[in-house]
């Protein structure tokens, strides 16, 4: 005590920073660095479990280069993203853009929008589940079969259980990206309206010229935001298919789930770690994009 | 963007928007009457849901949404053997603790990473920050390993202890400490309270709406987080209510009357909370993601 009194007031600054980061830093290098560290190292061995881990080398890269199941799941995983960021950009931003002009029931209307965001996805992919069921169970096609037509296959067809699992994951979202949207287009400013209304620029023009432009950062940060969400896709595949994960034929499974099966039914660890060292890198790709896009504002 | 402007914007949300033109426009009108359809089609799911946990299997399958018979019967049977209530004591036990932690940390980190100077500073920040871009998919199962050495299997801590800290929130706080005038600290210095007492007392209530945001995203996500909680328990009694929910769905295969109403016990919860806090969870909503 007396030895920190005789600090200078700088001197002093430096115990404290270090204080207060001191079981932060352990933190972070104990549960961020070292299992990243660990996952990289395992993706070059063979472990499954029990005994030694056993270094193959590049074995287990090798391996997913040759796997049909992991190009089908990777493709699967771009499907997620490629049809998930444009379809729930566009949705909340025409909602966003509409009801920030309107005044009446405005916030009631909000609410309402907002509310799928905050259930819980495991709940909901069970309730799109029921959904999806065929006839006499399921809503759709109730509804469908006493309008007279055909019955769809949702979840057991391999062509339509990719989009009918994305519906909910795209839906439940909205909500969040609809509030970011409004907030970002309440950023901008009314003069800038108001000199192109005196102007006599058309709606269209205006929302062109310079509603897009100026939202150019809140895009960006929800671009990046859902295209991270859609390729983590896990809960509502994992929930929706629980009697064939990933199926029918694979056809829904995305790299987070193979991983799961591959770490915890499978117990290959190694070939596991060596997909997740595969997510890391698609993931980093887009969040540099993003640093990228960023920077040339 | 300016942390006023970022406020101001966010309130702004909160006050309905001033229309440029008159509310007979026939425009304004039709825009309206399609963004309230809109409206409801995105809460159906929500109403089909609790309208089928109030019915009898022989009503399940009707379109129409009010039962003929409404019943509780459901309910009573999903309560009565007790993993429910277990699910959800589980559930909130474990969010509260590691929201407190989360936020208390992440705001201790952000404070120091802003406020104080010394060397190493930038390098700590970059670290920190760096770990957003590591998903939790790969750090699932080193963490799993780590668990299984540690006997963290199958224990409360075990579930917790990722999300003790986030470096989201930890940069959300250092952009909001910015906006604390440095004077106010150097006078609390003058008065004789230390590095602590002026983070706790000083710092602290001058970013209290960024805290609520932050404590209200960092309980969401760990109400309804899913793959960690699956994959480090075991034993049912320490279920998280997500994982519970697969469990109980998977068990009841063709009841989906039942099915309904256990994703309506884990829903209905966080309804009443949004119902409650509405205006702030939107507002901190809109404030995170403009900083972000």
């Amino acid at each position: 005590m007396k030895y920190y009194r005789n600090l200078s007031i700088s001197q002093k600054q430096v115990v404290w920073a270090w204080t207060f980061l001191a079981l932060p830093v352990l933190f972070y290098v104990v549960i961020r660095f070292a299992p990243t560290a660990n996952a990289i190292l395992l993706s070059f061995q063979k472990w499954n479990l029990l005994g030694a881990r056993e270094w193959v080398g590049l074995d287990n890269y090798v391996k997913l280069y040759n796997d049909p199941v992991f190009w089908k799941v990777f493709r699967n995983t771009f499907v997620y993203l490629i049809l998930g960021t444009p379809a729930s950009l566009v949705i909340s931003f025409f909602i966003a853009y509409h009801l920030d002009k309107t005044r009446f029931l405005h916030s009631t209307l909000r609410a309402l929008y907002f509310l799928p965001f905050l259930t819980s996805t495991v709940a909901m992919a069970w309730v799109w589940r029921w959904f999806y069921q065929p006839v006499p169970i399921g809503l759709f096609n109730n509804f469908i079969a006493s309008m007279g037509f055909q019955q769809i296959a949702f979840l057991n067809s391999t062509t339509n259980a990719l989009p009918a699992i994305l519906v909910p994951a795209v839906w439940a979202g909205l909500g969040f990206q609809i509030i970011i949207f409004m907030a970002g287009l309440r950023a901008i400013p009314t003069s800038y309206y108001e000199a192109a209304r005196i102007d006599g620029v058309s709606n269209w023009t205006t929302l062109w010229e310079i509603t897009l432009p100026l939202l150019k950062p809140t895009i960006v940060f929800l671009v990046v935001f859902s295209s991270i969400s859609f390729l983590r896709i896990f809960d509502q595949v994992f929930n929706m298919t629980t009697n064939n994960p990933g199926g029918p034929l694979n056809s829904t499974k995305p790299l987070v789930l193979m991983i799961y099966q591959t770490a915890f039914s499978s117990f290959d660890m190694g070939y596991a770690a060596a997909q997740t060292v595969v997510l890391f890198a698609v993931l980093l790709t887009v969040s540099l994009v993003q640093l990228r896009l960023m920077r040339d504002r | 963007m300016a942390d006023t402007q970022i406020r101001a914007s966010a309130d702004a949300l909160l006050r309905a928007p001033t229309s440029p033109r008159g509310p007979r426009d026939p425009a304004a009108i039709i825009r309206w009457t399609l963004l309230a359809m809109g409206a409801i089609v995105m809460v159906m799911p929500i109403v089909y849901m609790l309208s089928a946990s109030l019915k009898y299997p022989y009503e399940m399958y009707n379109l129409n949404i009010i039962p003929k018979e409404p019943t509780a019967e459901n309910y009573t049977y999903v309560l009565s053997d007790g993993r429910f209530y277990r699910w959800f004591l589980n559930s909130f036990i474990i969010a509260t603790c590691t929201t407190v932690s989360a936020v208390f940390f992440d705001a201790l980190v952000g404070y120091a990473l802003c406020k104080f100077r010394f060397r190493g500073r930038y390098i700590v920040f970059i670290a920190i920050l760096s770990t957003l871009m590591i998903p939790t998919e790969m750090l699932v199962i080193p963490w799993y390993l780590m668990s299984r050495t540690l006997g963290w299997l199958d224990t409360y801590w075990g579930i917790m202890f990722p999300g003790m800290m986030t470096a989201f929130g930890t940069f959300l706080m250092k952009q909001f400490f910015e906006t604390v005038p440095d004077d106010f600290l150097e006078a609390a210095r003058i008065d004789g309270l230390n590095e602590f007492q002026i983070w706790w007392s000083v710092a602290l209530p001058m970013v209290t709406p960024a805290l609520s945001a932050l404590a209200i995203f960092i309980f969401l996500g760990n109400w309804t987080a899913f793959i960690w909680p699956l994959i480090v328990t075991n034993s049912q009694s320490l279920y998280t209510l997500p994982v519970g929910l697969t469990t109980f769905s998977v068990e009841q295969t063709v009841d989906w009357e039942l099915i309904m109403t256990g994703a309506a016990l884990a829903t209905i919860p966080t309804l009443i909370v949004f119902l409650i806090f509405q205006r702030y969870i939107i507002r901190g909503i809109a404030m995170a993601g403009l900083k972000g």
